[in-house]
């Protein structure tokens, strides 16, 4: 399988099975379109094929517009790559799909804190208490919580927590004496805590501050973006905004972070389908490591996006990549998190099969010590897989999002995205389409958008540095 | 090769013979939390780094 794309003067084959990129000229690119029945190694789309020669069919097809000679030139490049198993490749990887049934917990949400000081329209959370009462976790139960993740990590030495809420900075003592209970059992174990820390950025005092940059690995700073965008979503308990509170703040942190990781992390929504503006507001405020995401939301609520939103979406981020690519021509630094990609050496295929792990190797508990598959099922009944108390996890939960991956979900079998978004959010797939399993269309147009321009963007990076 | 020129190492296949080591990050706790985006992942296989 391959998948073809353009952007301006660029024609770009990816081949799917084996990561293969290939930057083509205009007759490559349409000779590969049509090849694949001819040299096709992936018995799974199809018959397997190894023409000698270029097909007369071809030939005749494409010699109106092309010399002859060069198509059979393009042809014979063509089949080379085909023989050196980097295009058309077959799908060698169904055997692995399964392998991670038994796989231990590595991966921890700790929800410490289901309250919060802003009320964010679009939170999933129910404005921060997941729909079950506000409440704060005990240090007792945030305790229990690493217990149960230092027990069932097996075979993993590298743990991670993130600590999430609601707003986690509202418990923040509890999140210094769970750090310093995880960091007291790590040699015990033989393992190492990875800590990350997602807030709202509404209180951080110098001392916090501190404490966030020495102990955290990565922050994730939650900001919409142009003021007016971030207040209109974000406002604090009594409506105001809560926007030049949180920059002062974030840009307070980030100043004290050195090198280390850190993400301004933004949603967009309807309102601001000109997100571009957004992510450059952050920037021009300092901020040069962003994310920001589309609102995933009941379609019926004004603010939701749709596939309606999609063509114009595409648009918007052909557009980032325009800004982003004049940022870094004039010297500047900027990462956008969804166009990072590492195409020789990203993670290995037996990852990318499943994506998050969600509900296998991934968890959250909330402040009662309840688990949940993640911070996205939380409050949902269906879905509680047991409690760091007692210990109990349900096996059988476990078992099915284990086998929540790209072979088990009908639309990622045939999409050229598959080993890039993994399978797409399993929550997601539940809240928009009842199964885990059926992939929520409009995240798959925006996943499927991004890592093209992901591409793009590393190869426009590559040819500027060539130049 | 005067039409294609390959951007990388290709190498998917390669990876699963040393894959499945477990020690990278879970990618939804990166910056995500309502997507999943593995593609940008590192991996953390000491030779690998």
């Amino acid at each position: 399988m391959i998948h073809r794309f353009k952007a301006g003067d660029l024609f770009i084959l990816l081949d799917v099975n084996s990561g293969g990129v290939h930057l083509v000229d205009e007759l490559s690119y349409e000779l590969s379109g049509e090849l694949e029945p001819y040299l096709n190694r992936d018995a799974s789309i199809g018959d397997v094929a190894n023409a000698s020669e270029c097909p007369k069919e071809i030939l005749d097809k494409f010699s109106e517009k092309y010399n002859k000679d060069e198509i059979i030139e393009s042809f014979e490049e063509i089949k080379k790559l085909t023989e050196d198993g980097m295009l058309y490749t077959a799908d060698q990887y169904e055997n692995y799909a399964n392998t991670a049934v038994n796989s231990p917990i590595k991966s921890m949400c700790l929800h410490i804190s289901h309250d919060c000081n802003l009320r964010c329209k679009y939170c999933f959370a129910s404005t921060g208490d997941f729909g079950t009462g506000r409440k704060l976790m005990p240090f007792e139960i945030g305790k229990a919580a690493i217990d149960f993740l230092l027990e069932r990590s097996t075979g993993r030495p590298n743990l991670e927590v993130d600590f999430f809420g609601g707003e986690p900075m509202i418990n923040f003592e509890v999140v210094k004496q769970v750090v310093e209970y995880a960091r007291s059992k790590e040699k015990e174990y033989e393992k190492n805590f990875r800590f990350t820390i997602t807030t709202n950025g509404m209180i951080m005092t110098d001392d916090q501050v501190k404490y966030i940059n020495e102990n955290m690995a990565n922050v994730v700073l939650s900001i919409d973006g142009r003021k007016e965008i971030n207040d209109r979503m974000r406002p604090r308990v009594d409506g105001s905004g809560s926007y030049d509170r949180i920059v002062k703040n974030f840009k307070k942190l980030v100043a004290d972070r050195g090198d280390k990781e850190y993400y301004v992390r933004g949603t967009y929504t309807r309102y601001n389908l000109d997100f571009t503006e957004d992510i450059l507001s952050l920037y021009n405020e300092g901020f040069d490591q962003i994310s920001v995401e589309p609102v995933m939301e009941d379609p019926t609520m004004d603010y939701a996006i749709t596939e309606k939103d999609l063509d114009r979406i595409y648009e918007e981020y052909d557009r980032l990549m325009e800004e982003i690519g004049a940022i870094k021509d004039s010297g500047r630094f900027i990462n956008f998190f969804h166009f990072m990609i590492d195409l020789n050496q990203g993670p290995c295929i037996i990852k990318r099969l499943r994506g998050c792990g969600s509900g296998n190797e991934y968890i959250s508990v909330t402040p009662d010590g309840d688990i949940y598959p993640c911070h996205q099922f939380v409050g949902k009944d269906e879905f509680k897989m047991g409690s760091v108390l007692d210990k109990t996890l349900d096996e059988d939960i476990k078992k099915l999002f284990s086998k929540a991956h790209v072979y088990s979900k009908p639309k990622c079998k045939n999409c050229w995205a598959k080993y890039y978004c993994s399978g797409g959010c399993n929550a997601n797939n539940y809240n928009f389409n009842h199964d885990i399993l059926d992939s929520y269309d409009v995240a798959c147009g925006i996943q499927k958008k991004r890592l093209e321009a992901a591409i793009i963007m590393k190869i426009r990076d590559m040819l500027k540095e060539e130049a | 090769m005067k039409h294609i020129r390959t951007i990388n190492k290709a190498n998917l296949a390669k990876s699963a013979i040393k894959g499945g080591c477990g020690k990278c990050q879970a990618s939804c706790q990166s910056a995500c939390k309502t997507s999943c985006t593995v593609g940008n992942q590192e991996c953390m296989r000491e030779e690998n780094k």
